[in-house]
C-alpha cells in the first residue's frame, strides 16, 4: 500500500518545466527522502502531491485520494520557508496548526503543552513567537506539524537552518514518528541526512526523477571499492587487479572485479603478495547519487551548512 | 462544504482575535473621526476663506444724482434679499476713459463699468461679468428709478413640518448621506483586509495554511474577520452617535422617515454596506494574495479604489434617478449595486427589489472570491528557495502584468 502515488507529474511556470514526468510510490510507514540539488522541483513536485498548487499534466494520489486536501486532517507538512504569527503564544501556534487540521482548540493546547515539555521547551509555552530564538520557533512550527497525530508527514528542507543539536534531535523525531507507523517523506539537498534515515529516496534532477527505490539499491548500482596494502609491488598476482591500477606507495586503490572477492584473495595469496591491509567498502549515497544523477547534478547539491550534522 | 467554513471560522477567529486585540484596531475605532475633523476644519476654513475673498466691484460711470440713486437702491435691496446677492459698487470720479480704459486700469480694480443713464444705462464688461449681473444691476436701476413704487410690500409666513416636495429632497440627503457612510467604511476596511493578506504572505504561514484548508476558506475566513471587526466599530460608534444624540436633545434636526422605513432603512445599510465589503473586499483579498509586497499592493490598489470611486459617483449620479434605465443599471452592476440600492432604500418602498439584490451582490463576491483562489493557485508559490522559476525572469501578477523581482 502507497501513502502517495504520482504519476507523470508536470508543472510549467511561465514556459519553465520545473517538474517534467515525475513518478513516485511511497510505501506507508517508510521514510522516504527526495533528494536533488536546489532548483530540481523537489518542493513543487511535494506542493502538487499536497494539493496546494495543481499538476499541469499527470495525476497524484495521497492516502488513497486524488484531492489531496480531503486527507489534509491526515497530513503534516512543513513548508521549506518557514513562517508563524509574531505575536501569538507558542502554545496556541500549536494550537491553530492543529485546528487548521481539525484539532479542536483546546485539546490543541493541552497536546501543544505536552510536545513542547517533551522537546524541553516548556517554559517557552506561553511566549510569543517573536520571543524565541529561530530554533526554537522552527521546534514550535515542527510540533504544529505532528499535533495532530498524522499518518503522513511531509517535510520541506526540514534540517535547513537547524544547527547539529536540533537536526540530531530532528533525526530522532522522524525516527520516533516512524516506529509509530507514521509516513515520512521529506526533501533534503544533504545527502548524509537521507542516508542515516531513509529506507527508500527519490533523486531528482532538472524536474526529472532519475532513481526511485531502496536506499540499499541506489549503492549497489556501483561496485565495491578495494582499499589493498601489499608488501611486495610486483608479482603473478598483479593479473587479478585491473590492468590500469597503479601503486600509491604499496597502497592499491580499485573497484572490485567482476568475478568477486574470491578468486582476487586466492590470486594475492598463492601469488605471495604479502597483504599488509585489505578492506572491501560498500559506496556511500554520495558515489551512488553522481552515478545515478550525473556529475553536473552532484556539483549543484549545496555543501552542507555550518551546522550541518557531517 | 462543511469543511470549507469549519476552515474559514478557524482562520476568521484567529484574525478576528489578533486584529481586535491590536493597537490597529483602536485606531480603526477612531479612524471616523478624522474625516469629520478634517471636515470641519476645511469647511471653517472655507467659509473664513470665502468671506476675505474680494467681491467684484461694479464701477458707477453716471452722474451724481443717478449714481447716488444707484448706491441708495443697492442698499435697501441688500437688506431684502441679502448683501452677496449683489456686487460691491462705488461712484467712480469723472474721467476722461471710456470704459473699457476704466476696466483695463489694475489701479481701479473693476469688474464691470455701469455707465449711461438711469433711463439708458449700460454695463460693461467680461461676458461672464455681464451674464452675472445684468439681472441684478437691472434690478437697481429700476428701483432707483422708480423709488418707493417698487418697494416690496411685507407678507405673513406661517411654516409647517413636512412637505411632499421637502420630504423627497430630504429622503434623497439621506439616501447620499447613507451611501457616502457605506463607500468610506467600505474601502477602510478593504484596504485593511488586502493588507493582512499580504501580511500573511510575508510572514510565510500562507503555506502552511494553503497546504490544510481550501484557499476558498482562507479569503472567506478573513474576510468575515473583517466584517465582525467592522460590526464591533459600527456598535461602538452607533453607541457614541446615540450618546450624542441624546445630550443634543432637540438642537439637532429631526431626520425624514426614509421610504422603507428606519428600522429597515438601517438594516439595509448595515447590509449593504457588508455587501459592499464582500464584493470590493474580496476583490481587494484576491489582489492581495497575487502581490508579494506591500509596493506592488499599492500599485495595484490605487487605479482600482479609482476605479470604485468612479462606480461610487456613478451611483452618486443616479440618486435622483430613481427607477430610470441608468439608475436600474447602477443597482444591477455589482460594483455600484450596494451604493446605489441604500440610496433606493431612502427613496422607494419597494422591498423584493433589495432580496434580489442582496443574492446577487453575494454570488458576485463568490465568484471573485473563486477567481482569486484560482489566480493564486495558478500564479503563487511557483518555487522554493532556490527554484530556477525565481531565475527565470520577472514574476508577472495574474500571470499577465510583470512585477518587480523576487
Amino acid at each position: 500500500m502507497h501513502a502517495i502515488e504520482a504519476r507523470g507529474l508536470v508543472k510549467i511556470f511561465d514556459g519553465f518545466r520545473a517538474v517534467d514526468g515525475v513518478d513516485l510510490n511511497v510505501p506507508e510507514g517508510s521514510i522516504y527522502g527526495i533528494l536533488g540539488p536546489n532548483g530540481a522541483g523537489k518542493t513543487t513536485t511535494l506542493r502538487m502531491l499536497l494539493g496546494i498548487i495543481d499538476p499541469d499534466e499527470g495525476t497524484r494520489t495521497l492516502l488513497g485520494s486524488d484531492r489531496p486536501l480531503t486527507q489534509s486532517k491526515l497530513v503534516g507538512y512543513l513548508p521549506e520557508e518557514r513562517g508563524l504569527y509574531q505575536s501569538m503564544r507558542a502554545v496556541d501556534t500549536i494550537a491553530f496548526m492543529g485546528a487548521l487540521r481539525g484539532l479542536p482548540l483546546k485539546e490543541g493546547r493541552d497536546r501543544g503543552r505536552e510536545l513542547l515539555e517533551q522537546a524541553g521547551l516548556g517554559e517557552a509555552a506561553d511566549r510569543q513567537i517573536r520571543q524565541l530564538s529561530k530554533g526554537m520557533a522552527q521546534t514550535v512550527q515542527l510540533m504544529g506539524t505532528i499535533v495532530h497525530q498524522p499518518k503522513l508527514i511531509v517535510l520541506d528542507e526540514p534540517f535547513s537552518g537547524l544547527d547539529a543539536l536540533n537536526q540530531a534531535k530532528l533525526e530522532r523525531l522522524i525516527r520516533a514518528q516512524a516506529d509509530k507507523g507514521v509516513t515520512v517523506i521529506f526533501s533534503t539537498h544533504v545527502i548524509a541526512h537521507a542516508e542515516r534515515l531513509c529506507e527508500r529516496i527519490a533523486i531528482i534532477a532538472k524536474g526529472k526523477v532519475s532513481f526511485d527505490g531502496l536506499v540499499s539499491e541506489a549503492r549497489d548500482r556501483l561496485r565495491p571499492q578495494v582499499r589493498l596494502e601489499t608488501e611486495t609491488l610486483d608479482g603473478p598476482w598483479r593479473a587479478a587487479l585491473p590492468p590500469e591500477c597503479t601503486p600509491q606507495g604499496h597502497w592499491w586503490h580499485f573497484t572490485l572485479p567482476e568475478t568477486g572477492v574470491e578468486p582476487l584473495l586466492k590470486a594475492l595469496v598463492e601469488g605471495k603478495a604479502g597483504v599488509r591491509s585489505l578492506s572491501i567498502e560498500r559506496p556511500g549515497l554520495h558515489d551512488a547519487f553522481v552515478a545515478i544523477a550525473g556529475e553536473d547534478a552532484a556539483a549543484m547539491m549545496d555543501e552542507p551548512a555550518p551546522g550541518d550534522l557531517p | 462544504m462543511m469543511n470549507t467554513i469549519r476552515a474559514a471560522y478557524v482562520i476568521g477567529r484567529r484574525d478576528f482575535t489578533a486584529i481586535i486585540f491590536s493597537k490597529a484596531f483602536l485606531f480603526f475605532l477612531i479612524g471616523p473621526l478624522f474625516p469629520l475633523l478634517v471636515g470641519g476644519a476645511a469647511g471653517a476654513l472655507g467659509g473664513e476663506v470665502a468671506k476675505d475673498i474680494a467681491r467684484p466691484v461694479v464701477g458707477i460711470a453716471m452722474n451724481a444724482e443717478d449714481g447716488a440713486a444707484l448706491l441708495k437702491a443697492r442698499e435697501v435691496m441688500a437688506d431684502e434679499l441679502g448683501e452677496r446677492r449683489f456686487p460691491e459698487m462705488k461712484m467712480l470720479p469723472p474721467s476722461q476713459d471710456d470704459a473699457e480704459a476704466l476696466l483695463k486700469n489694475t489701479k481701479n480694480g473693476l469688474a464691470a463699468v455701469f455707465e449711461g443713464s438711469l433711463d439708458k444705462p449700460l454695463l460693461v464688461g467680461t461676458e461672464s461679468a455681464v451674464e452675472s449681473w445684468k439681472g441684478e444691476m437691472a434690478l437697481l436701476a429700476a428701483y432707483a428709478k422708480n423709488g418707493e413704487a417698487l418697494k416690496l410690500g411685507p407678507i405673513d409666513t406661517q411654516t409647517v413640518q413636512q412637505s411632499a416636495g421637502n420630504k423627497k429632497q430630504q429622503q434623497l440627503l439621506t439616501g447620499q448621506a447613507a451611501q457616502v457612510l457605506v463607500f468610506m467604511l467600505t474601502m477602510l476596511l478593504a484596504g485593511m483586509v488586502m493588507s493582512n493578506m499580504v501580511e500573511e504572505k510575508s510572514n510565510k504561514i500562507i503555506e502552511v495554511i494553503a497546504a490544510a484548508v481550501p484557499m476558498d476558506s482562507v479569503f472567506i475566513g478573513k474576510l468575515f474577520a473583517m466584517l465582525a471587526m467592522a460590526f464591533i466599530g459600527i456598535i461602538v460608534w452607533a453607541g457614541v452617535g446615540f450618546g450624542l444624540v441624546m445630550l443634543a436633545g432637540s438642537a439637532l434636526p429631526s431626520l425624514p422617515v426614509p421610504a422603507v422605513g428606519w428600522p429597515m432603512f438601517i438594516g439595509l445599510s448595515i447590509i449593504y454596506f457588508a455587501m459592499a465589503y464582500l464584493v470590493l473586499g474580496s476583490l481587494f483579498i484576491g489582489i492581495g494574495a497575487q502581490a508579494a509586497t506591500v509596493r506592488e499592493v499599492q500599485t495595484l490598489s490605487m487605479p482600482i479604489t479609482m476605479v470604485q470611486l468612479i462606480n461610487f459617483f456613478f451611483a452618486m449620479y443616479t440618486v435622483t434617478k430613481i427607477n430610470t434605465p441608468v439608475e436600474t443599471f447602477a443597482a444591477i452592476f455589482p460594483f455600484s449595486s450596494p451604493f446605489a440600492m441604500v440610496a433606493r432604500a431612502a427613496q422607494d418602498a419597494t422591498l423584493w427589489h433589495h432580496a434580489v439584490a442582496i443574492i446577487g451582490q453575494g454570488l458576485f463576491a463568490l465568484l471573485i472570491i473563486r477567481i482569486g483562489v484560482w489566480l493564486f493557485r495558478r500564479n503563487v508559490m511557483k518555487s522554493g528557495s532556490g527554484g530556477r522559476v525565481k531565475e527565470s525572469g520577472r514574476r508577472k501578477l495574474f500571470g499577465l502584468v510583470p512585477m518587480g523581482r523576487n
